[in-house]
């Protein structure tokens, strides 16, 4: 207790610290080089296309940079958090809001209203933003631009240019590093140019990013990509086929091995944005209790519906033409049924005490999964599930969950929600690694011991609102769903405590109730209880 | 139903009341004048840096006292009158125990220099502190210099933090190393350089004279005793060490030396009443330990005991193996067991330092049976764990260097030493 006693409690929020001269230089260029992306918006029509182009995405590349050179190559090496609290963009000032509506429109414009940024309808050429990218488009596929290619492009950049800054803001971290540069070599290749060639080779397949797997992409099952992949002969059929691995096999080992970070942290490209250009915000996530109860049920319900919308419509194309499949609507809905008991009678049989409560709530979720199962066998015809067309519960799916939810809320709420907003509360795929790795993983964050001291950085700088130190100050090992492995809490924690491991599932979840360095009497009393 | 009271809601009092909490049902009440709720006092210093806003330095949500039925109270204890077991409040009011902890931590240490009392003159201990401290230094344009007095891990943090608002700062050490009274040289020398590369003006050796006034009772300058240099500055950090915030009981028949007396129960000569903590005294010292422990983890490990007593099952408090951790400004450091800033009788040191300047290790062991006794690290993470262990087995320090990589705790990918420090190891045994 103090003698100045100040009962005025509240913190002034001091001024960021202000930008070096470089720094405004560097920000001068940035913004020249989207000023060129605002005037193609605007119909601009730039006489030579790739020269513009070239000029808009180098500037936007240079001034970041040059940027993130000055921030950090200017100081030691080391934690490089100061004033993130301070600064409008990431505390949620004037700045991030106006960010935020900013990305916001753009995402609605971009899923809705592509005309505006100049798609060409039928055959007609394209205009503004969009026909800027035609000369890129033209060189890697031989086609004019999409809506997709140049968000896919944009998204690319921003990528590689804020991955290129995150590696110099973690310096003197390796495991940083080396997931930055994977999460950029997995957009720029897989994501970006191998779709393209893949194109240019054969036009008749369909878009595939190899390393997006269903649920994420929910579309992966619908007909016209299974027809397409069918029509095609073996590269057809091996897509096929490894889309269904990638999701049954793939991905539930590399889980068991290494976590669901492989994936989210390494690999995915939602996961990719939200570690580059969304780190900035990641102190921005709720670490509420409220939050994590939102989470789960959210999250949750997605999967449900994504494996109910999935299954509904290959359901209804199963039943078109029976000579070309020779899986009947029957016998798919049987196995869906059957493969979601197995799952569900081995999780409650061994790892009925890891799950706890939640046990109830993962059963309410199966049985839901399986009356509609049931429904949709009893209300099903040719084009219709639940009395509805499943072409309606499709598109429902990739509007409100697709769309609005990953692009619109997801991306676009950075500055307000946080970057992981929709991998945290919407990803069906983040769902179902999460289950793996909570109940079959060799992976989580070891604390050391007794060393914790509260100070909650490492919580705050969690961007799935994992209250980590809430595990951190019992000495009990981080085993959680949602973590997505990007080992910033023990980065930035100041005594050394969080590791992220892959260890034996032996002892893997150790809560304790006297931490270890007190006496060992008391230690054994206490937590052997 | 019993009534528990206790002062101070930090570390100390907040772990005695969850473990109450968690063994009975005991009326729990938490007093405190500084703070609404608890928060972790080490992470005051990455609010002013901006890393976290003060309500992120609070481990608990605030709905967690009520669901837990711990009543929190806020209000500055004048004194206690242990006939009546009342504590009565400067605000006026009183409040009833049937046992009463003291927790009330520390204050920062002031050792009578002219001008201590000025404004622009704090420590850095209190939520108060961290407040005075945003008002007389928020930017370098009305904080031109900071003067911080005294080389220990909080003068080290405030220069830190200052340094993040870009606030020139000059660091008066006492001692010709820094914290070398704790530190082996080689290890205290390293903080030095690093100290000075983060461009602080490091000044060793170098004693406070006076602090200078202006016109307005505000920080003009201070003089230095050695040289008699006057450094203009707003502002001026007194972080020579802390001591038991202890001053509401000198009236009272509890006894106290420099902070509360206590038996190894943690209980002073009243009956009923308990002091842990930073402001607990020890009539005895615990094996190698001082007899007032002002760490975070002490405090915790009293509170984890007391409540065990508090809730009839009277025990001890017998902490296991010493270990501690800080960081200096960029360089994390644990330690483990002993390693004292000179090897004691019996005692040597083996010293390895990576030629980057951010990282070395020193081991102590017994030069007669060559038990290894204690590891100082910087800029490796150690498994505290594995050395609890070790200490436990009582492992020779050849063991120790051999399986130092199954102490690692580095993140994963980072360069690893442990076969360079052996090699050091080895050459320095064959020279001996």
């Amino acid at each position: 207790m103090s003698n100045k006693i100040n009962h005025s409690m509240s913190l002034a929020k001091p001024d960021a610290q202000d930008i070096s001269k470089k720094q405004k230089i560097a920000l001068a260029i940035g913004i020249i080089g989207l000023f060129i992306l605002v005037l193609a918006l605007f119909n601009t029509n730039f006489p030579n296309k790739s020269v513009f182009l070239t000029l808009a995405l180098g500037l936007i590349s240079v001034g970041t940079i040059v940027y993130s050179r000055d921030a950090y190559l200017t100081k030691l090496e080391g934690i490089k958090n100061d004033g993130v609290w301070f600064k409008s963009i990431s505390s949620r000032g004037t700045w991030g809001w106006i960010i935020g509506v900013i990305l916001t429109a753009f995402y609605i414009v971009l899923y809705f209203f592509p005309t505006l940024l100049g798609q060409g309808v039928d055959g007609a050429p394209n205009t503004g933003l969009i026909s800027l990218f035609d000369p890129l488009s033209k060189l890697l596929s031989g086609r004019p631009a999409s809506q997709w290619f140049v968000y896919g492009t944009l998204y690319t950049v921003a990528i590689i240019i804020f991955g290129y800054k995150f590696i110099l803001k973690y310096r003197h971290n390796k495991y940083q590093q080396l997931r930055t540069v994977s999460v950029m070599f997995f957009q720029l290749g897989f994501a970006f140019l191998i779709p393209e060639f893949m194109y240019v080779m054969n036009s008749d397949l369909p878009y595939y990013d190899l390393k997006n797997m269903w649920p994420l992409n929910y579309y992966n099952f619908d007909q016209y990509r299974i027809d397409s992949f069918i029509n095609n002969g073996t590269i057809g059929m091996a897509l096929l086929v490894f889309g269904v691995l990638s999701i049954f096999v793939v991905s539930p080992y590399l889980t068991y091995k290494y976590g669901k970070r492989w994936y989210c942290s390494w690999v995915c490209g939602c996961g990719g944005l939200a570690e580059t250009a969304g780190d900035s915000f990641r102190q921005l996530s709720s670490k509420k209790m409220s939050a994590w109860k939102l989470e789960r049920w959210l999250i949750h319900t997605v999967l449900v519906f994504s494996v109910v919308m999935t299954t509904g419509v290959i359901y209804t194309y199963l039943g078109y033409d029976p000579s070309k499949y020779w899986l009947t609507k029957g016998l798919f809905l049987i196995l869906v049924a059957i493969f979601l008991t197995v799952v569900f009678v081995l999780v409650m049989i061994f790892k009925r005490n890891e799950l706890g409560k939640d046990a109830r709530y993962g059963a309410i979720g199966f049985f839901i999964a399986i009356l509609l199962l049931i429904t949709m066998h009893f209300t099903g015809t040719i084009d219709e599930v639940f009395l509805i067309k499943s072409g309606t519960l499709r598109s429902a799916y990739g509007l409100y969950i697709g769309s609005i939810f990953s692009g619109v809320i997801g991306t676009g709420f950075y500055p307000i929600l946080g970057n992981r907003a929709w991998c945290r509360f919407g990803c069906p795929m983040a769902s179902i690694l999460g289950f793996q790795q909570r109940l079959f993983s060799k992976f989580r964050i070891t604390t050391n011991g007794g060393q914790c001291i509260s100070c909650g950085n490492c919580s705050n700088s969690c961007e799935m609102g994992i209250d980590v130190r809430a595990y951190a100050q019992k000495g009990e090992n981080i085993v959680r769903s949602s973590c997505v492995g990007c080992g910033v809490c023990s980065a930035v924690c100041p005594r050394g405590v969080l590791k992220l491991e892959n260890d034996s599932m032996e002892g893997r979840i150790n809560p304790t109730e006297i931490l270890l360095g007190n006496d060992v009497d008391l230690m054994d009393l206490v937590n052997k209880k | 139903m019993e009534h528990i009271v206790i002062i101070g809601n930090g570390i100390s009092g907040v772990t005695t009341a969850r473990h109450i909490r968690k063994l009975s049902d005991k009326k729990i009440t938490i007093v405190s004048a500084e703070a609404d709720y608890f928060f972790s006092r080490t992470a005051l210093m990455y609010v002013y840096m901006g890393h976290m806003k003060f309500e992120h330095t609070q481990p608990y949500e605030n709905w967690f006292w009520e669901k837990n039925r711990i009543d929190l109270k806020k209000g500055f204890v004048k004194s206690i009158d242990t006939e009546t077991k009342k504590l009565l409040f400067a605000e006026g009011d009183s409040l009833k125990y049937d046992k009463l902890v003291i927790a009330t931590g520390s204050k920062p240490n002031k050792f009578g220099w002219p001008g201590q009392d000025l404004d622009g003159v704090m420590g850095m201990y209190h939520k108060q502190d961290l407040e005075n401290l945003e008002r007389y230094a928020p930017n370098n344009k009305i904080c031109k210099r900071a003067v911080i007095v005294g080389g220990g891990l909080i003068g080290i943090e405030l220069a830190e933090m200052l340094n993040s608002r870009n606030i020139p700062v000059t660091f008066l050490v006492r001692e010709n190393s820094f914290w070398n009274g704790v530190l082996p040289e080689g290890e205290s020398e390293m903080i030095n350089r690093h100290i000075k590369n983060h461009h602080i003006d490091l000044r060793l050796g170098n004693n406070l004279k006076e602090i200078v006034s202006d016109e307005n009772g505000k920080v003009k300058s201070i003089i230095i005793q050695e040289t008699g240099e006057e450094i203009p500055c707003n502002v001026v950090g007194l972080t020579a060490g802390v001591s038991p915030n202890i001053d509401f009981i000198k009236d009272s028949n509890i006894e106290i030396g420099r902070g509360v007396k206590v038996n190894q129960f943690l209980e002073t000569n009243i009956p009923d009443i308990y002091a842990i903590g930073d402001c607990a005294e020890q009539h005895e010292s615990i094996g190698q330990r001082r007899p007032i422990e002002a760490v975070w983890y002490t405090g915790r490990m009293m509170g984890e005991t007391l409540a065990q007593t508090i809730c009839g099952n009277r025990i001890e408090y017998k902490p296991g193996h010493w270990f501690n951790s800080a960081k200096f400004l960029d360089i994390e450091y644990q330690t483990y067991g002993w390693v004292f800033s000179k090897p004691r009788e019996h005692e040597a040191h083996f010293h390895w330092k990576h030629e980057d300047n951010t990282k070395c290790i020193t081991v102590c062991y017994n030069t007669i049976d060559n038990t290894f006794l204690g590891i100082n690290t910087f800029g490796i993470r150690m498994r505290h764990d594995i050395f609890d262990k070790w200490l436990t087995e009582k492992r020779d320090v050849d063991y120790i260097m051999e399986h130092l990589t199954e102490a690692n705790f580095d993140p994963e990918f980072y360069k690893t030493f442990e076969t360079e420090i052996l090699l050091a190891y080895k050459k320095t045994l064959q020279t001996v």
